[in-house]
């Protein structure tokens, strides 16, 4: 039996194996998922990030990324550096507290977990007692001061985490000097704030949340200073001369105090209420920084009037007259400051504010007047609308390359010019082999062009269908209109905008030919666009046709959504990709395949009911097809229910998921907010399970029949020259696979160049394989006379392929979900099969032909079947002998999401979704890797510190 | 109608000639009938080849009693264990098929029309407690008919028992292949499928597994009812009533055979269209050196046609158009109805 003689233990082979093939996890693209902590290290100039899965991130200049996993998963509540250091703390929701350092390794520096601690108070002591709310990392770099919420402030030594017991702040020993009656009246309660004093290291300012501030003096140990707020406080901030901090509260205002040696008592010098005078919401985070000039810089989070604008996202920078309050689409989580950090400059003169929203970072200049954005070289909000589908593009050519950047460039006008301002480490990778694009589809419409050559996912250019079409969205809505004497100055900045004006504008199918610049995008309505790269601006017509994919079924009514209106008359297109034709599907259902090819001229579409083909240089029909079987009718009740049901129940938990993150609020006060939230959503989650254990999960087992419904569905499309009739005669050929197992070929007759225009494109049906096993076909490919696969169209024009192999005789593979088949051509007969299904019961989910390269020697390489699986396992199978190579788990089989994202590159690479904003790259091949490799040098940094690291400023300028 | 005539017992010739004889005897050379004869048990039992035919030749003591019945009336509920020996009179029943139409009766056609639907194999290697069944699809007219679920069962492993997940049969649909086999039944854990053990499988893997197995699906399970085991060593008392069962030795080598040579290359042929119209499951190719599989050629049988579903017979007419037009399949359509539902796969 075949299964016994499984192949594998030819030692040659086996060698060549290891020189071909290498699963790794390389990085993630995108926005993290779920974000719950900021940190910045003005010394490293380095970003962290944590997330609410316990993950840490790190980023500085381009492709200077880092990337850290906490055991517990737990929610990273806080990120501090040490100063000076290349260390951080953590802080997790479970109250630990753990050491990272980014340590040079084999040339490239890591990020290492060191140390763990979990702060233990005296037996019998309630667990408040013990409950970190706020750290400060002393300048001193060796102790750790921890505020607590039973008020005390415990001391730990770095890097071992011991407590220092004798230097403990109890609340006791404060309250000593404050004045009797206003200890009465408020407990000290828990530890809000702790900030060091900027000029003195032996003083730190301790802000308790009942209001009550103290200047601690570490050396004497006791309070020298005491400043008696009347509000609840959020958070302090110290002027960078030490003489005066600034406090902000609850109630939406903020406090100046002074700080002299004359008076230890002082009453505040300024209180006001930025946005009131009614109820305002809490101002959680201040900065007051100074300027050259003499005007200081306010800069706040929250403080919006508590009844009209207390659903904002809010940052407000005060400057003098200019105020403006930047209004974030999704929750802001933190933000930071970057300004000028020697200790020798006078002044903070910022340069640059950087937020981290729930779904994206945006980074404000604070130097350009007008205060535009920075364009992120990274950190993209890949989910600015939820992404529908992806197509990667490998090794595009170098002009394409430039009017595609230039395109893009056209639409990022209204960006600062500002180099990155993060600009830590440097990047010592080498360059992207080559350039590579991912196209990624979107829910409003768009497909964004993203430079996926190297480490960093960076928006190239993006292209919005939705001009062809009439809509009730405004297309012209802009972002960054500010009304005059609008109260407060609300200007809405970011990317992120997850509603979908017009579900029917989804993108569900993209394909571009990177030779001819040709781009074919499908959507869910049936919508079939054919575009062109043109550099200038362009107002034309689209012209429109309609292909009838039902032909004459007749009493077939179609229940879905109607097809979009399109706009009449000309319409105007920005550089880029324009459309000049629009093929419509009728009925209107979504796209499930599309082909083009460039040279031919010709797209062909398919979608549940058939297929059809278009010719877009005549813009002529040349056939539809349809697919429908006529038993459909009977079948279409019951998956098309389960299909529903499913839909709703996906439906359903992400609302779940979108509730939880709206319920969870940042945890203030350590009213233990988050912690129950959690807690209540785990609960949730659990009985959820526990009702669908109990719920009698059964299977049907029952042969697949030609009366199971959507057998119709085409799934995949794809144009071959190749000898369809006799193996004499090679012609162009259109074959299609249906979710049925069956495969259509069509016969083509493309007319030579010079009578292009004038004489049609025909088509004649010349075979029709219904596969017996009935599974979804997935893939169909032709391989030529040496067991290569037929190069892409216009690829051996640019004599960037070996022209295919006429004279040996063809084959044709086929993918099912269950089985790869090869079959002779012209005359087709099965040649050789491999079971997937039956032995190993997995499913194909994704299958691409992969070019591996030899790690050891240049001059071999090898195609391959890349293959994912159901069960988010990969598996590299040989071409033409179907062999099972090597396989890697990839996928959790539950992330079905993930499983449906997959893209695979042609050299072996690969991208999913690891959450709906961020790619996990993966990588199958030795040779093609794009891995983050960077060095944060201390000693560099040390010296080098005021000229920062030039070259991540030219690494920056770059990239933009 | 009575006839008697002799045959030299020694010599009794091919079942062909035999028939013929009867046709010549009885004057009806155009008529098909059915031929059958009483055993020393008493039971009626088809002559339809040469085998059973020499059978019957030489159990005659002396006088062999051969039924004679015309194939279009013929009811073949009177052949069997104990026809004879019950109370009605065969003859009458013979004679006047349509008092049977009173009770109904399973009626078994002729052993020509037989075919295996479902076998117990591999019985003396596995354990007493587990069974192996074959099941037989053959084209669409029977569903598989069960269902699986998830469950947990107990094993014992060094460490005690222990509770492990399992997967079990949890219906039988009436009518359908599984139940009318007997074999298997709610309840019983599956353990392998064609050979793959499901342990550590998903349900929505062992399903993926049967289907595309379904063609000539092998269910080991390890049954729930454990009484009905077979005993190895002593066919005699292992049949209790189970015909399955008493059928099993013979068939045994039989199906093992076929289960290693027939088991990956006679369960699924494609059929192709080329562009003559002329439906045809697709030969395999010559054997290629590199091939593994052990490419025999298959013959094609005329009725594999019926394979194919109408609609692809219909859908030749329009191959030779270029496919603008398209034909009403079916004039009696129903009413078609589709909902947008927006699927990504």
């Amino acid at each position: 039996m075949r299964r016994f003689l499984r192949p594998g233990h030819d030692p040659v082979r086996e060698r060549l194996k290891r020189d071909l093939f290498q699963f790794n996890k390389t990085v993630e693209h995108g926005f993290p998922h779920q974000p719950s902590a900021l940190g910045y290290s003005p010394f490293l100039r380095l970003m962290a990030i944590g997330t609410r899965s316990g993950a840490i991130k790190l980023y500085g200049a381009p492709g200077v990324e880092f990337m850290g996993l906490h055991e517990e998963n737990n929610t990273v509540m806080q990120i501090h550096f040490i100063p000076d250091q290349c260390q951080l703390v953590t802080l997790l929701d479970d109250n630990s507290l753990h050491l990272w350092s980014l340590k040079q390794h084999g040339g490239a520096s890591e990020l290492r977990e060191e140390h763990r601690f979990t702060l233990k108070g005296p037996p019998g002591s309630p667990p408040s007692a013990t409950q970190i709310t706020a750290v400060l990392p002393h300048s001193s770099r060796e102790v750790l001061y921890l505020g607590t919420e039973s008020g005390n402030i415990f001391v730990v030594e770095l890097p071992s985490f011991r407590v220092l017991e004798d230097r403990t702040i109890t609340s006791e020993a404060v309250l000593q000097r404050v004045p009797e009656d206003y200890c009465n009246r408020r407990s000290c309660e828990l530890v809000e704030a702790l900030r060091e004093h900027p000029k003195n290291p032996d003083q730190i300012l301790i802000g308790y949340s009942r209001g009550l501030i103290v200047l601690w003096d570490l050396q004497n140990n006791k309070v020298t200073h005491q400043f008696l707020g009347s509000q609840q406080l959020e958070n302090l901030y110290w002027q960078r001369d030490g003489s005066k901090f600034i406090s902000c509260h609850y109630d939406g205002s903020y406090t100046q105090w002074p700080v002299s040696s004359d008076n230890r008592q002082p009453e505040p010098l300024e209180n006001l209420v930025p946005y009131g005078p009614f109820p305002c919401k809490a101002i959680s985070k201040i900065y007051w920084q100074t300027t050259k000039n003499g005007l200081p810089y306010i800069i706040f989070q929250g403080g919006m009037p508590r009844a009209s604008y207390g659903d904002r996202h809010s940052i407000s920078v005060v400057h003098g007259s200019q105020q403006t309050a930047f209004d974030f689409t999704s929750r802001v989580i933190d933000f930071f400051i970057i300004f000028s950090s020697e200790p020798t400059a006078e002044f903070d003169d910022p340069s640059a504010m950087v937020v981290l929203a729930e779904e994206e970072l945006v980074v404000i200049d604070l130097k350009t007047a007008g205060w535009p954005a920075v364009h992120p070289p990274y950190l993209a909000s890949l989910h600015c609308s939820a992404i529908t589908c992806s197509h990667h593009v490998s090794n595009i050519p170098l002009k394409l390359w430039e009017r595609i950047i230039s395109a893009g460039s056209k639409q990022n006008i209204h960006y600062s010019n500002m180099p990155w301002p993060i600009d830590g480490g440097t990047n010592i990778a080498p360059d992207p082999p080559q350039r590579d694009l991912l196209l990624t589809g979107h829910e409003d419409g768009t497909v964004r062009f993203w430079d996926a050559s190297g480490v960093c996912l960076h928006l190239l250019y993006k292209l919005s269908t939705v001009r062809v079409f009439l809509t009730d969205a405004d297309p012209n809505d802009n972002m960054n209109t500010l009304g005059e004497d609008e109260w407060p100055p609300l200007r809405k900045v970011g990317t992120f905008d997850p509603y979908s004006d017009d579900p029917r504008l989804g993108i569900q199918k993209i394909y571009l030919c990177k030779y001819s610049g040709y781009l074919a995008v499908a959507g869910t309505a049936g919508q079939v666009l054919v575009m062109e790269l043109n550099d200038e601006d362009a107002e034309h017509v689209v012209d429109h046709a309609e292909a009838d994919l039902l032909q004459d079924q007749e009493g077939y009514r179609w229940k879905g959504h109607e097809k979009l209106k399109t706009r009449d008359g000309p319409v105007r297109f920005e550089a880029g990709f324009q459309p000049f034709v629009l093929v419509q599907c009728q009925p209107p259902a979504v796209v499930t395949s599309l082909a083009l090819h460039s040279e031919w001229k010709l797209v062909a579409f398919g979608t549940s009911h058939g297929f059809g083909l278009f010719d877009h240089q005549q813009k002529r029909l040349v056939f539809v097809k349809c697919t429908l079987h006529p038993s459909d009718q009977l079948a279409l009740e019951g998956p098309l229910s389960r299909v529903k049901s499913l839909k709703k129940s996906l439906r359903q938990s992400f609302r779940r998921i979108r509730r939880s993150r709206v319920s969870s609020r940042k945890r203030r006060g350590g009213s233990g907010n988050a912690l129950e939230v959690q807690e209540a959503n785990a609960k949730f989650d659990q009985d959820a399970l526990q009702e669908m254990e109990l719920a009698p999960v059964q299977r049907k087992i029952e042969a697949r029949s030609a009366e199971d419904s959507f057998t119709g569905f085409v799934r995949t499309l794809y144009f071959a020259d190749t000898f369809l009739r006799d193996s004499s005669r090679h012609c162009p050929s259109l074959w299609a696979g249906t979710n049925g197992g069956t495969v259509y070929a069509f016969c083509l007759r493309v007319p030579p160049a010079e009578r292009r225009m004038d004489e049609p494109v025909r088509a004649e049906q010349a075979k029709e394989i219904q596969l017996m096993h009935r599974a979804p076909v997935v893939g169909i490919l032709v391989l030529d006379g040496r067991s290569t696969p037929l190069p892409e169209p216009l690829e051996v024009a640019h004599d960037l392929s070996k022209s295919p192999d006429m004279q040996g005789s063809h084959q044709l593979l086929v993918v099912s979900e269950e089985q790869f088949k090869v079959f002779t051509l012209p005359k087709v007969s099965s040649k050789l099969k491999l079971k997937l299904t039956a032995l190993e019961g997995c499913r194909v989910r994704k299958v691409t032909v992969a070019n591996f390269g030899s790690c050891k020697t240049d001059d071999y390489s090898e195609n391959d079947l890349a293959v994912l699986t159901n069960l988010g396992d990969i598996q590299i199978i040989s071409l033409p002998f179907l062999k099972l190579q090597i396989r890697y788990p990839c996928i959790r089989k539950e992330d079905v999401s993930g499983i449906a994202s997959c893209v695979f590159t042609k050299y072996g690479q690969g991208f999913y979704l690891i959450s709906p904003s961020e790619f996990e790259r993966f990588s199958l091949s030795t040779k093609w890797l794009v891995e983050p490799r960077c060095v944060v040098d201390m000693l560099e940094v040390t010296s080098n510190n005021h000229v920062h690291t030039k070259s991540g400023m030219e690494n920056a300028a770059r990239k933009s | 109608e009575f006839r008697r005539f002799s045959l030299e017992r020694s010599k009794p010739g091919k079942f062909e000639e035999f028939y013929g004889l009867l046709q010549h005897v009885h004057k009806i050379p155009n008529v098909d009938v059915l031929v059958g004869y009483t055993d020393i048990h008493g039971d009626l039992l088809p002559i339809n080849n040469d085998d059973n035919y020499h059978k019957a030749v030489s159990t005659a003591n002396p006088l062999l009693r051969i039924f004679i019945q015309r194939k279009e009336d013929a009811d073949y509920s009177a052949f069997g264990t104990d026809t004879m020996t019950r109370k009605k009179n065969v003859l009458s029943n013979v004679l006047r098929p349509d008092n049977h139409k009173k009770k109904p009766h399973i009626v078994i056609s002729m052993p020509q029309d037989f075919r295996p639907v479902s076998s117990i194999i591999d019985v003396d290697i596995l354990p007493e407690t587990h069974r192996r069944v074959r099941l037989y699809k053959y084209g669409t007219d029977k569903p598989l008919g069960f269902y699986i679920r998830d469950g947990s069962s107990v094993r014992v492993t060094p460490h005690g028992l222990e509770k492990v997940p399992g997967i079990f049969i949890s219906r039988l649909v009436p009518g359908g292949l599984a139940q009318s086999t007997g074999l298997l039944a709610v309840n019983d854990e599956v353990l392998e499928v064609n050979g793959i053990e499901v342990s550590g499988k998903s349900l929505d893997q062992v399903t993926d597994m049967m289907i595309a197995n379904s063609r000539n699906l092998i269910i080991t399970v390890r049954p729930a009812n454990q009484r009905n085991n077979v005993v190895r060593n002593s066919r005699t008392s292992g049949s209790s009533g189970q015909s399955t069962e008493s059928s099993l030795p013979s068939s045994t080598p039989n199906i093992v055979a076929n289960f290693l040579q027939g088991e990956e290359e006679s369960d699924e042929e494609d059929i192709i269209i080329e562009d003559s119209g002329e439906p045809q499951q697709i030969p395999k190719a010559a054997p290629a050196s590199e091939s593994l599989e052990s490419l025999t050629q298959i013959e094609l049988e005329s009725t594999q046609n019926g394979f194919l579903p109408s609609a692809e017979m219909n859908l030749n007419h329009s191959a030779g158009s270029i496919g603008m037009e398209h034909e009403v399949q079916d004039p009696d359509h129903k009413s078609l109805e589709e909902d947008g539902t927006i699927i990504t796969l």
